[in-house]
């Protein structure tokens, strides 16, 4: 049941600001209001990291998105001509988007309402807050997840050779 | 709880007095962000007027002297000027955006006071991250400067923002993996942690690589001299700063002001043991002095820089970053990762009882140091080879124009 609580409090304002902040981003017309419209979604997302006492992933949530936002807004300031008169809401493709938004938002409704991705046992959750160093552990332990962390660790070295081979003079 | 007086209990003496114990914690807590939030508002007033009397004498000159014995009350003349000032808003500025640029920015900077650790109980909160956090809520203020670049409409202010990202954001690097030096030696992101682990041995001994990397790239972090292109005069009349007046560009002032001391602050408590000294245990307030005493310390120098350096170019300031900062400090975390490594398998760390102890932390402190003093050897062997090959570069590029110039008879005869 909803009582009336900090935690419920909090919640429901970083809930505001994170769909608040993402309705933001893709009805302003102006590039750059969109991306501070952004700054306040992941805002809001890092505060429901710390309700749910991930402080680890708030702060890498504001590290990461929010102090990139700045590298968008030079982007959006060099690479777009007319960036705060945008006249058209909508462009060609706003039906496929339209309809994967809407799928993925009914896959995470059903998968969160309805068991079908392996049951809704709410006591399976452990009882102690995982910390950083289990958070690190799982990463390297090879039971767990060193295997996509190695892989992900593959894919952004390839990316960042990649960003210096095209960024290097052709000598 | 009980309410025994009134400064540490006082929720406790709230409820007594017949408050709700819900409102009680509230405005307890209330109080507490307050006090945190307004020191370094406090401090800043104070700070100013160090600066510029600091700056006076390195110059030859006297400084505030009119205001109050020995111009202290400069900065309140300054501050009632600036509020006075007209409000000025340039046309075709972004209204909102311009208004609250220097309320991030000045925000930014105060929020990391939350997790500096003043003494064993006087700390805003002991964030388990709380060194992560002060990196999160630190790339914060590049954004205020973008956000102020951008909605001024001002062309010169746009360029001192886009300035801001190749800086900041650079120098971030370097930064954090100075940073993950202190953490990987105390095992704790916490800052309380990071302080408690020095009781035996300040990190500065354990790593000075890290300590020098930190404490120049949280220079380059605040944009002052010798980093100062942000806001470069000459080039671009102020940078981003440009459009802003009265109080607006006073708070983008104190910020940076507030900025420097916070980083001495860090400086002082994650290399040179915050407030680690002797009797704190006792007097738990004397952490105040001997943080406050280490942070003025860090101040001074990065005022002497300030006041004594030329600015550098963008150019150098960038490879100066990524051809050489940022490679000393990944070198020097894996050497330090290793060697806490070895010193651990040989048994050189000092047992978890005597972690407190300064001979117990003696051989550790060795090994690392001497993992230090090879990287030092190391770099400036590079550096003197480099040094060698720019000036051979130099030369023949001077003796071919001679060749290719004809000679005129006077320099013949030379």
């Amino acid at each position: 049941m909803l009582e009336l609580n900090a935690q419920s409090i909090g919640f429901l304002v970083f809930s505001v600001f994170t769909i608040g902040g993402g309705l933001g981003v893709v009805t302003s017309r102006n590039l750059i209001h969109g991306a501070l419209f952004l700054i306040l979604s992941l805002f809001g997302a890092a505060g429901l990291f710390v309700l749910l006492s991930a402080e680890f992933l708030a702060a890498v949530q504001v590290l990461v998105y929010i102090g990139a936002i700045a590298i968008l807004i030079i982007f959006a300031v060099m690479l777009t001509r007319s960036m705060t008169r945008l006249s058209e809401v909508f462009n060609r493709q706003w039906w496929l988007s339209a309809v994967v938004a809407v799928g993925l938002f009914v896959l995470i409704l059903v998968g969160v309402i309805l068991p079908v991705f392996g049951g809704m046992d709410t006591a399976s959750v452990a009882p102690d807050v995982a910390t950083t160093v289990d958070l690190g552990v799982a990463l390297v332990d090879g039971n767990q997840y060193v295997l996509p962390f190695e892989v992900a660790s593959i894919l952004l070295t390839a990316a960042m050779i990649g960003a210096i081979v095209i960024a290097r003079d052709n000598e | 709880m009980e309410c025994r007086d009134i400064i540490n209990t006082l929720a406790a003496c709230l409820q007594v007095s017949g408050t709700d114990p819900g409102l009680a914690q509230f405005i307890q807590i209330l109080l507490g962000v307050l006090i945190v939030t307004m020191a370094p508002l406090i401090v800043v007033i104070l700070l100013i007027w160090v600066e510029r009397k600091f700056a006076a004498r390195v110059q030859d000159r006297i400084g505030p002297n009119r205001v109050g014995p020995y111009g202290l009350f400069q900065t309140v003349a300054d501050a009632l000027k600036l509020i006075t000032k007209e409000d000025i808003t340039p046309a075709g500025a972004d209204r909102l955006i311009y208004n609250l640029a220097p309320i991030v920015s000045i925000v930014s900077v105060i929020l990391i006071w939350a997790v500096i650790p003043f003494s064993p109980i006087h700390i805003g909160v002991d964030l388990s991250i709380g060194a992560l956090y002060f990196v999160a809520v630190g790339s914060i203020g590049t954004l205020a400067i973008m956000m102020a670049g951008w909605s001024s409409n001002n062309k010169y202010a746009l360029l001192g923002a886009f300035r801001v990202v190749a800086q900041l954001v650079s120098y971030e690097v370097p930064m954090v993996f100075a940073l993950l030096v202190p953490v990987l030696i105390a095992g704790s992101m916490s800052m309380q942690g990071i302080v408690e682990a020095q009781r035996g041995m300040w990190f500065v001994v354990l790593s000075p690589v890290a300590a020098l990397i930190f404490f120049i790239s949280t220079q380059a972090e605040t944009g002052r001299a010798p980093f100062d292109l942000i806001e470069a005069e000459s080039e671009l009349v102020a940078g981003f700063n440009i459009e802003y007046s009265g109080m607006k560009f006073g708070l983008f002032f104190a910020g940076e002001f507030v900025h420097v001391f916070t980083n001495a602050l860090l400086m002082a408590a994650l290399f040179f043991g915050g407030w680690v000294g002797p009797g704190v245990d006792q007097i738990p307030a004397l952490g105040f002095v001997y943080i406050a005493l280490k942070a003025t310390v860090f101040y001074l120098v990065s005022l002497l820089l300030r006041s004594t350096l030329p600015r550098v170019r963008i150019d150098q300031l960038m490879s100066f970053n990524w051809k050489f900062l940022v490679p000393v400090s990944i070198v020097n975390v894996i050497v330090v990762a290793f060697l806490l490594q070895v010193v651990r398998a040989l048994g050189l760390a000092p047992a978890a009882d005597l972690a407190n102890d300064f001979i117990a932390n003696l051989p550790q402190a060795i090994v690392l140091l001497l993992g230090s003093l090879v990287i030092v050897a190391f770099v400036l062997q590079q550096l003197r080879n480099f040094g060698r090959q720019e000036r051979a570069a130099a030369q023949t590029v001077m003796v071919r124009k001679e060749d290719d110039v004809d000679m005129l008879p006077a320099q013949a005869a030379h």
